[in-house]
Formats: structure tokens, sequence, C-alpha cells
């Protein structure tokens, strides 16, 4: 597994195997999103007590996994550039920023727009809130710090140094502020005893998990690829430029 | 030993020669807690509610303006290169910097903290707790905030980026901080706010020495 891992590093052969990957990848996401979304909205049932407003669910909690998970891939990706110095982690690691980012703040958004109706108000300083809006920083100042050098090796390294930091730094950030305030309902998904969700809700819920991942996927994927043709052009740019001067 | 205790005095003496530049990270600290009692009104009772909060923020941002040239100047004039020969190891010459960096910031906030709680009107039995708590806590921001330091070396506008960077790295020794104070007002023990305090700055060593010179590293190649 880690020589498959290593053998990806290479530009080329990523990309050969991105080509080939990508439009099952995109198909499966475009199913499961479709289906997960249209039976979580419209044929799922409404919850004894939240009413149709349970349905931000098949968005929120999908996106809300999505915001955590992708920082876990890009600290693991910045882990392994900074031992390895894979350049195509560094790219890997920059281009799952800004997706994590987004999640991040659909959750964000989608918590506000759920929490209204609900808990009768937009925002809390409740413990969950409070460290998504955390990770939410942290993505920022992992996007600004990269994109803050002239020398993009340099910003690229510096950026994975971060990402590492905040990745120790995250659960005690999370169980400090757990501990600060609590409000939100505790997991009901993942417990010792089942899920605490019918399966009415449970399996539309799963499609658009699996859906969010397969998305992540999809745009990761054109994501490095584009940044991969973006420093050919340059390249080419330069070598033109220089063939002219 | 030698080197490390030369480098930390080495700090201490160009921060107190150098035009006084130990006395800004204080001034803004005094003047930021100024402009409280204008913003949300002079009432004590209002003030001496929201002390505590209010003075353990401000010592937060006033350390974070101070990041800024824990490194930056060293970079300029080429002493951090030496520092990186030098048979010390970089890890332990970080640790001395950001010793001194605590002595001349977070020490001189923790010394002026019950000044300006006297000001805002905290609670006598609230004293002792935010002391303590800033004794414990601020060593673990000097140590963490020297990584973002490191990291924004060379960076355009890294006075501003590491504000971004760090601040949410503070957040827990913030909560424990204001904790410790809390737990005491309403009669419950201090004893585990400051044991957890003194668990962050444990995790802040090792995390803040090895992040900071590998940055560092980083900015020197």
């Amino acid at each position: 597994m880690p020589n498959f891992l290593h053998s990806l590093a290479s530009p080329a052969r990523f990309q050969r195997i991105a080509n080939a990957v990508l439009p099952w990848v995109s198909v499966l996401a475009a199913v499961l999103l479709g289906v997960g979304i249209v039976w979580g909205l419209v044929f799922s049932p409404p919850d004894y007590q939240q009413g149709d407003t349970v349905r931000v669910m098949y968005i929120h909690v999908p996106a809300a996994w999505m915001a955590t998970f992708c920082y876990a891939v890009m600290a693991l990706l910045s882990a392994s550039f900074l031992i390895w110095k894979h350049q195509l982690a560094d790219l890997a690691a920059r281009a799952a920023s800004p997706i994590g980012a987004c999640f991040t703040a659909i959750a964000l958004i989608t918590g506000a727009l759920w929490g209204k109706p609900t808990w009768g108000t937009w925002w809390v300083w409740d413990a969950r809130l409070t460290s998504v809006l955390v990770l939410f920083f942290l993505y920022l100042g992992h996007m600004a710090l990269s994109a803050a050098f002239d020398d993009r090796e340099r910003g690229g390294r510096a950026a994975a140094i971060l990402a590492c930091v905040g990745a120790i730094n995250l659960p005690i950030i999370k169980y400090s502020v757990e501990w600060w305030n609590t409000l939100h309902q505790g997991a009901s998904v993942f417990r010792m005893d089942g899920p605490t969700i019918d399966n009415s809700m449970l399996w539309p819920l799963l499609l658009t998990v699996l859906g969010f991942n397969m998305l992540f996927v999809v745009l990761l994927l054109v994501r490095i690829k584009s940044e991969l043709l973006a420093r050919r052009i340059e390249v080419l740019q330069r070598a033109r430029a220089s063939g002219r001067g | 030993m030698n080197a490390f205790l030369a480098i930390i005095g080495r700090d201490l003496r160009l921060a107190t020669r150098r035009g006084g530049e130990a006395a800004l990270t204080l001034g803004f600290f005094v003047v930021a807690i100024t402009l409280f009692p204008f913003g949300v009104g002079p009432e004590p009772e209002l003030l001496g509610r929201i002390a505590a909060g209010i003075i353990w923020v401000t010592a937060l941002l006033a350390a974070t303006v101070s990041f800024d040239r824990l490194f930056r100047a060293d970079m300029e004039d080429g002493t951090l290169e030496l520092l990186a020969l030098a048979p010390l190891p970089l890890e332990l010459a970080v640790l001395a910097k950001a010793i001194a960096h605590w002595l001349l910031t977070g020490l001189a906030v923790t010394l002026l903290a019950p000044v300006m709680g006297l000001m805002l009107n905290l609670p006598e039995a609230a004293y002792g707790p935010l002391v303590a708590g800033l004794l414990l806590g601020t060593p673990a921001l000097s140590l963490l905030g020297g990584i973002g330091a490191a990291l924004v070396l060379g960076a355009r506008r890294g006075g501003a980026l590491v504000g971004l960077l760090v601040l949410p790295l503070f957040l827990p020794v913030l909560i424990f901080g204001i904790s410790a104070v809390e737990a005491t007002l309403i009669g419950l023990p201090l004893a585990p706010h400051l044991l957890i305090l003194g668990a962050l700055l444990a995790v802040a060593l090792p995390v803040g020495v090895f992040g900071s010179a590998a940055a560092l590293r980083l900015a020197l190649e």
C-alpha cells in the first residue's frame, strides 16, 4: 500500500489514474447525491417534533462530517509532504483546504438555518457550533498562509507545518470548547448501542454522506489536475518568454 | 546551558535598551483595557462581572501583537542564521527566545493584571485565580505564538496573518483561564482548572518548540 501511494506521487501517473477514475466517481457522486437528496427532501418522513425542518439534516450533517474529514485528509497530506517531500501531496493539501472551508461554511450556514426554527435563534455559543467555527478559522489561516509567500514552495511548506500543528490542537480545542458549553445534541448515528435515528431517515442520510464524500474526491481531483495544468502553462510561458528574450 | 542563558540575556537586553520596546506590549495592554469601560459603560457591577474576561482577552491580543517582532529582527540582521549554525540545537534556542518573550510580555502582563482588575472592579476573590491562571497560561501563549511568528517570516502582510494563525490555537488557554476565575467565584475548587492549564502548557512546550524550529529552518533555507 505505501508503495502504491508513493507511486501516485509522480504527477504523470497521478494524472493518468485521475483521468481514468474521475468519470466514474463523478457519476457515482451525482447518483448518490441525487437519490439521497431527493429521498431526504421529498420522500423521507417528517420528524414527529421538528416537522419538515428536519430535512436540513440531509445537507447539514454530511457537510459537518466532511468539514472535519477534509481537515484530517489535509493534515495527513501535509505530514506526508513534510516527510517524503512529495510535491503532489502539497498540491493536494492546498487543493483540499478551500473545499474543506466550503463544507465548513455550508455546515455553519445550514446549522444557523436549522437553529432558527428549532432552537429559536440563528446562533448560540454552543460547543459544537463554536468548535466548527474555530475549524473554519483554521482553514482560513491555512489558505491565507499558503498564499502569503511569493515563493510557492515556501508557502506550501509553511502551510503544511500549520496544518500539522492545527491537527494536534484541534482535539484539544474541541474538548475544551465542549467542556465550556453544550447545547447541541449528542451523537445519534455513531453510538455503541446503535443509531438512535430511524431507518427511514438513516438511509437517505447515509446516501448523502457517501455522496458528499464522492463529491469531495471529484472536487479534489479536478482541483489538483487544474493546478498541475496551471503550473505547466507557467513553465511553457516562461520557456517561451526566455526563448524570445 | 551558557548559550541558552546568553540568548535569554541578549533578548532581554535588546528589548530594554532599544527605546523601551518592552513597554510597547504593556502600553497596548493598558490602552486596550481602557477602551472597555467606554465601550460597555462605566457601571462598576457590569465591569466587575466581565473584568476577568476583559483582562484575559486583552492579554491574548497583547501577546499576538508582540509576536511580529519575535524573530523578524533576528531574521533581518542574520542572527537567526548564526543561531541555526550554533552547536546549541535550534529547538533550545527557540525555547530561550520564548522564555525571553514571556518574561517581557506574559510575566509583565500578569504583574499588571491585578492593577487593571482594581480599575475594572474585579471581585476580591478573583485576583488569586486570575493571576495564577495568567502565570500558567501566558507561557503557553509565548510557545504557541512562536510557531505563528516563525511561519510568517518572509510572508507578505505577516503581522495581520499571525493573529489569524495563532488566536484559534489560544482558545483552550482562554477557556480554562476564565473557568478558573468563574469556579472560584461560585465556590468550586480551583485546582482542576489550574491543572488543566498546566497540562496545556505541557502540550504547548513540545508543539511550540519543535513547530517553531521547523518553521525557522524553512525560513532560513
